[in-house]
């Protein structure tokens, strides 16, 4: 048995020595300085790796933008990426207002009302949508779904065609803007689920019972307690998912067959394509000004991605105080 | 407003699992009844039952009847919504909603079922339903500011003021000072005091000085082993139960001779 009065008296004989005075200087031990180090550089790696892609975008887009239309292959450039951008930014909304409100039905419906089998397979299912190459998703968008959508295509531009978005004539094909957006929509769909779902597990059980013991029913606890809760995360959900959209390239590639137009029509045979589809289709023919027009129509996509992120982020920023982080 | 309690023989199950063991008692209207017990005893499941909460875990039901004033709460086609419409609930930390403001906060209830509102009305509503939580002088000039904002003894009465206003017979408070500071605790204590006044009121407390301070009667819950039910023991006024009780194992507990 160790001599516990021992101990003690020893203690006490080296309080005077300062072997127990507290010391200045901070305590940082191993495990410190290489996390530190780690976590840092990782930063600064992703920081100089934008800014590399930036500069590269920059540098070789730059002589597109300066040198006179008549000498560039594919003519003056705001003329050469207005359909373009539009066609992407087109595109990428209408897959987003297609997919969000199915992601953000299928989550609640996984996280509040399936039986618990059903939810745990639901999800599984909605992880497998994720993994399918997007030349799948192609393929599936002009063998399966464009015909099977050109008879409704002819239906809705014969009875809602005074509405422009509907006007005609419809195309022969089924290979339009609608056909790439719902392909778009289903690629995305997967990823905003699984994000939507994350944050709703997270929805504090205290608000679920405290909307509970109100006398809220089930869809009235989900408005009132877990959708405001949820707003922030559902919102940069979907701005991934739309990250995904606007940068999609095989899909739109091999689905249309575009022009340089700038048409709200859904349906016509006459359509803008995408940057991302434009860039793949043209790069093995291009040469000289012609890969520094596309480098450049690159850059347009990469501001406007920054942009939208940037939009995301103020948006969940400026309910802040609301948002329950407090 | 305040309706009577009458629980018979009342069996609650977590599935296979037997929570709380033949229970039957009766809270009268206008009274403050205290469950007290160790933990694990049943106490908060049984408050649960007085609202259908505890159906919230898959699988969980009764057995025997909760009657408010006569209505079975577990009749054939009675809806846990509307029994809690009637019967409100405090938690045991304050849940105000983050994302609302403390006037959006205390007619968050009464919004519910897309019912209509005048603004007068909902003014007056708020107004009253603060004042009743003793909390008006403290928040009339901030309603619209976002009620995480408060202090805890303030969502607390927050809290109480968002039961309060869809105008409950009855108010169950799930332990509603065991997260607050001394201050704010007697001021829950004291408002439980002004409210037994118009409802019927049933307390869950780890604290005897609370239940000795707040209830008109107390029911002493305990079980005899672990992963057994839980039962009651005993039930009576508080004097009694505090001065004098009829069973060694509520003396035990309440002299902290307990375990």
């Amino acid at each position: 048995m160790p001599d516990f009065h021992g101990a003690v008296a020893s203690d006490v004989d080296d309080r005077g020595k300062g072997g127990t005075t507290i010391q200045h200087g901070t305590v940082r031990r191993l495990g410190d300085r290489v996390f530190q180090a780690l976590s840092t550089w990782s930063g600064v790696a992703i920081l100089i790796m934008l800014a590399l892609v930036a500069t590269f975008l920059v540098w070789q887009g730059m002589p597109a933008l300066t040198t006179p239309a008549d000498e560039l292959p594919y003519g003056a450039f705001p003329q050469f990426v207005a359909p373009l951008l539009f066609g992407t930014i087109w595109t990428a909304v209408l897959a987003l207002i297609m997919a969000v409100p199915v992601a953000v039905s299928v989550a609640l419906f996984i996280s509040y009302y399936a039986p618990r089998g059903l939810a745990a397979s639901l999800g599984y299912v909605i992880d497998l949508l994720a993994a399918v190459p997007s030349v799948v998703y192609g393929l599936w968008g002009i063998g399966v779904l464009a015909p099977a959508l050109q008879p409704s295509f002819v239906w809705l531009a014969r009875h809602l065609g005074f509405i422009p978005l509907f006007a005609g004539p419809p195309s022969g094909t089924g290979r339009t803007i609608l056909t790439v957006a719902v392909v778009l929509a289903v690629m995305i769909l997967p990823i905003v689920t699984a994000l939507s779902r994350e944050v709703f597990l997270q929805t504090p059980r205290l608000h679920e019972e405290a909307a509970l013991a109100l006398g809220a029913t089930r869809w009235e606890m989900i408005t009132i307690a877990v959708l405001p809760f949820a707003r922030p995360g559902i919102i940069s959900a979907s701005m991934l998912g739309l990250g995904r959209a606007l940068g999609e390239t095989m899909v739109v590639a091999m689905v249309l067959s575009p022009s340089a137009v700038i048409s709200f029509a859904l349906l016509t045979s006459q359509h803008p394509g995408t940057i991302a589809a434009n860039i793949v289709l043209s790069f093995p023919e291009s040469y000289g000004l012609g890969v520094n027009q596309l480098i450049a129509t690159g850059l347009v996509l990469f501001v406007i991605t920054l942009a939208v992120n940037m939009i995301a982020r103020g948006i969940v920023d400026r309910h802040r105080e609301f948002s329950g982080a407090n | 407003m305040s309706k009577r309690i009458d629980v018979t023989d009342l069996n609650v199950y977590y599935g296979d699992f037997k929570a709380v063991e033949d229970v039957s008692l009766t809270v009268e209207p206008r009274t403050v009844m205290a469950f007290i017990g160790p933990s694990g005893c049943g106490k908060s499941t049984m408050l649960r039952t007085l609202n259908r909460m505890h159906e919230v875990i898959p699988n969980a039901y009764v057995e025997g009847s909760v009657k408010l004033d006569g209505d079975d709460l577990y009749g054939p086609g009675v809806d846990p919504v509307r029994v809690r419409r009637q019967v409100g609930m405090v938690f045991q930390r304050p849940n105000p909603f983050p994302t609302m403001s403390v006037a959006d906060n205390v007619l968050a209830g009464v919004k519910l079922n897309n019912k209509r509102i005048s603004t007068s009305k909902s003014k007056e509503l708020l107004e009253n339903s603060l004042r009743a939580a003793n909390l008006w002088h403290e928040v009339k000039d901030r309603l619209d500011r976002p009620a995480s904002g408060l202090s805890g003894g303030q969502q607390q009465r927050l809290c109480i003021a968002r039961a309060l206003a869809v105008q409950p017979e009855v108010i169950l408070m799930d332990e509603p000072c065991s997260a607050l500071d001394p201050i704010s605790t007697l001021a829950i204590e004291d408002l439980i005091g002004e409210l037994k006044e118009s409802y019927t009121v049933v307390i869950v407390t780890h604290n005897m000085q609370q239940a000795a301070r707040v209830s008109d009667m107390t029911a002493f819950f305990n079980l005899s082993a672990q992963d057994k039910p839980g039962r009651l023991i005993e039930i009576g006024t508080t004097d009694k139960v505090f001065s004098n009780p009829d069973r060694k194992a509520t003396e035990d507990y309440i002299s902290g001779r307990f375990g």
